[in-house]
């Protein structure tokens, strides 16, 4: 053992700060910044690449007609998507109101209670699975647990499978936001004898809510475009139709038909389907933060 | 009112790591009573069980008796309602951040599903005087969340939401540690008024707060209550060389 005295020179930089050593930790900083800057610009650029594309695509094609017509047959003019659009909203809103609260039900089991146990490992493994399931494969298993029993296509099944498919995104993100929240304040509650599963609910849950619903609209908005879970499942209708247990028209699907079709004036109305899928996400995205924020005090998270 | 505490052959462990053995002493009714000791000596542990939060912790056990005032907490009630009766007031500020200062006050209330607003209020406006925060929120109440108060303010808060249950006993896990001198001076005229109407036991690393504002004090050391007696004689004439050595700043 040396008995000199040890330089502290952590992370072998000189004790003091020369001119170059300066210059060299500024170049640095510029040239991460720059970085940053351009990784921000790639992820920016196709997004704004694919909004105008839409908006040159498909906005010639909408009109008044668009939103109120159900769409017309082959050879005729004209025609809309009212049906799709109304049958989307009716399978996302089935999706959400399935979905949503077991998904936050169970990642408020993962966080706050299943803690290192069994039950909460699988939980959260099978979640994770379900994650990585192809949506393809989420409308085969649909279309044999549900379509199959029943022995006819439903907007109910397509909702269900939606469902499924969002579950584990919010119930990960719940989890997740729930960690976040410090441990102090659920001593907070518990040393007022509020009992564990009220805290959970009325404190954790509560304090956590804004990143939940950024989770819940995510899983909102991956599903919204689905396509191929509701092939085997809502099917589509060129007909109108609001009912549950009959095949209903959702514009993913009318998208995917038109699309693929040989008529030109089909693939606008696919393009201006795409226009008002994405606005309709958005839109809808944009309404949940707004209400969502309403109640939000000063200074407060 | 506030009752008296007697404990008995407490022991407490985390996992296998035995951090209280045998703790054995009489806490006195409307009285504020001192733990000090140093950093890791068991003094937090002892008040986490005497409301029952150290079982909170998934390894944490405790045996032993815990009696409040004929009540023996481990054995004849439910650790929520233990909780309702002993308030605790922990080392950081912790308001719920999402709720306003009215709301914290009264969670403890509300959370256990209590709704008449005249009662509400009034419970507010009273807890909110005992701890010396009225005049600064009283414009605010409704408007702020709770975490947008200073740390000193917080702590007031805090100490607010706990006396807004109507606890018999206040339990204060180093309550002034995190704060400025003014804001502790301020708490320390709080436990001074308090101790009127509740029992207080107060953790404090800080031995000048103990000799002002309690009457007994405890010194923990390893898990061990060394000493307890009048803090009179524990900071002029110690039994024990070990409480002597401490508290003339000779370790810890």
């Amino acid at each position: 053992m040396s008995t000199q005295p040890v330089a502290s020179q952590p992370l072998g930089l000189p004790r003091k700060p020369s001119r170059a050593n300066s210059a060299v930790r500024s170049t640095t900083n510029y040239i991460v910044s720059g970085l940053s800057i351009l990784a921000t610009a790639i992820v920016l650029v196709p997004l704004a690449a694919i909004l105008f594309y839409l908006v040159y695509k498909g906005a010639r094609s909408l009109n008044l007609a668009f939103f109120t017509h159900v769409p017309a047959p082959v050879g005729e003019e004209g025609g809309g998507m009212a049906n799709a659009i109304v049958g989307s909203g009716i399978i996302l809103i089935l999706a959400s109101l399935i979905g949503i609260p077991i998904g936050i039900a169970a990642g408020v089991y993962l966080a706050e209670f299943g803690r290192g146990k069994f039950l909460g490992n699988a939980v959260r493994f099978t979640a994770d699975v379900l994650n990585g399931v192809p949506s393809i494969v989420m409308g085969i298993s649909i279309y044999s647990l549900i379509v199959m029993q029943q022995k006819h296509f439903s907007a109910f099944a397509g909702g269900v499978a939606l469902a499924i498919m969002m579950i584990p995104t919010v119930t990960r993100t719940t989890e997740e936001m729930l960690a976040t929240v410090p441990h102090a304040i659920r001593e907070a509650a518990l040393g007022l004898g509020v009992p564990k599963w009220r805290t959970a609910i009325s404190v954790s849950l509560r304090t956590a809510s804004p990143g939940i619903i950024t989770g819940c609209m995510l899983a909102f908005a991956r599903v919204a475009g689905e396509t191929a879970p509701l092939l085997f499942t809502a099917l589509g209708n060129q007909f109108w139709s609001v009912k549950l247990n009959e095949p209903i028209a959702a514009l993913p699907l009318q998208i995917y038909v038109y699309a693929i079709s040989p008529y030109d004036e089909w693939h606008r109305l696919a393009w201006a389907g795409a226009l008002v899928l994405i606005s309709l996400i958005m839109v809808s995205v944009t309404l949940v933060r707004i209400y969502a924020s309403r109640g939000v005090l000063k200074g407060g998270s | 009112m506030g009752v008296g505490i007697l404990v008995e052959n407490l022991n407490a462990w985390y996992g296998s790591n035995h951090t209280l053995q045998d703790i054995g002493l009489h806490i006195p009714a409307n009285h504020a009573t001192a733990l000090i000791g140093p950093s890791g000596c068991g003094k937090s542990t002892f008040v986490r069980c005497l409301n029952r939060m150290h079982e909170t912790n998934p390894i944490a056990r405790a045996t032993g008796t815990v009696k409040m005032g004929d009540v023996d907490i481990y054995n004849d009630a439910s650790p929520v309602e233990i909780r309702r009766r002993v308030g605790m007031v922990f080392q950081r500020p912790n308001p719920f951040p999402t709720m306003s200062i009215y709301d914290n006050v009264i969670s403890g209330l509300k959370l256990n599903g209590f709704r008449n607003r005249r009662v509400l209020d009034e419970t507010v406006e009273r807890s909110l005087k005992q701890a010396a925060l009225w005049e600064e929120v009283k414009d605010d109440l409704k408007k702020k969340s709770g975490a947008s108060l200073s740390g000193g303010q917080q702590q007031r808060m805090c100490i607010a939401r706990a006396l807004a249950v109507d606890p018999e006993v206040l339990l204060m896990d180093e309550p002034a540690s995190a704060l400025d001198p003014v804001s502790t001076s301020k708490i320390e005229d709080l436990i001074f008024q308090l101790k009127t109407q509740y029992t207080i036991v107060i953790v404090t690393h800080n031995m000048q707060q103990a000799a002002r504002v309690a009457e007994n004090t405890g010194f923990f050391l390893n898990g061990k209550l060394v000493e307890f007696d009048s803090t009179h004689k524990i900071f002029t004439n110690p039994r024990d060389k070990r409480t002597e050595d401490y508290i003339t700043g000779r370790f810890g």
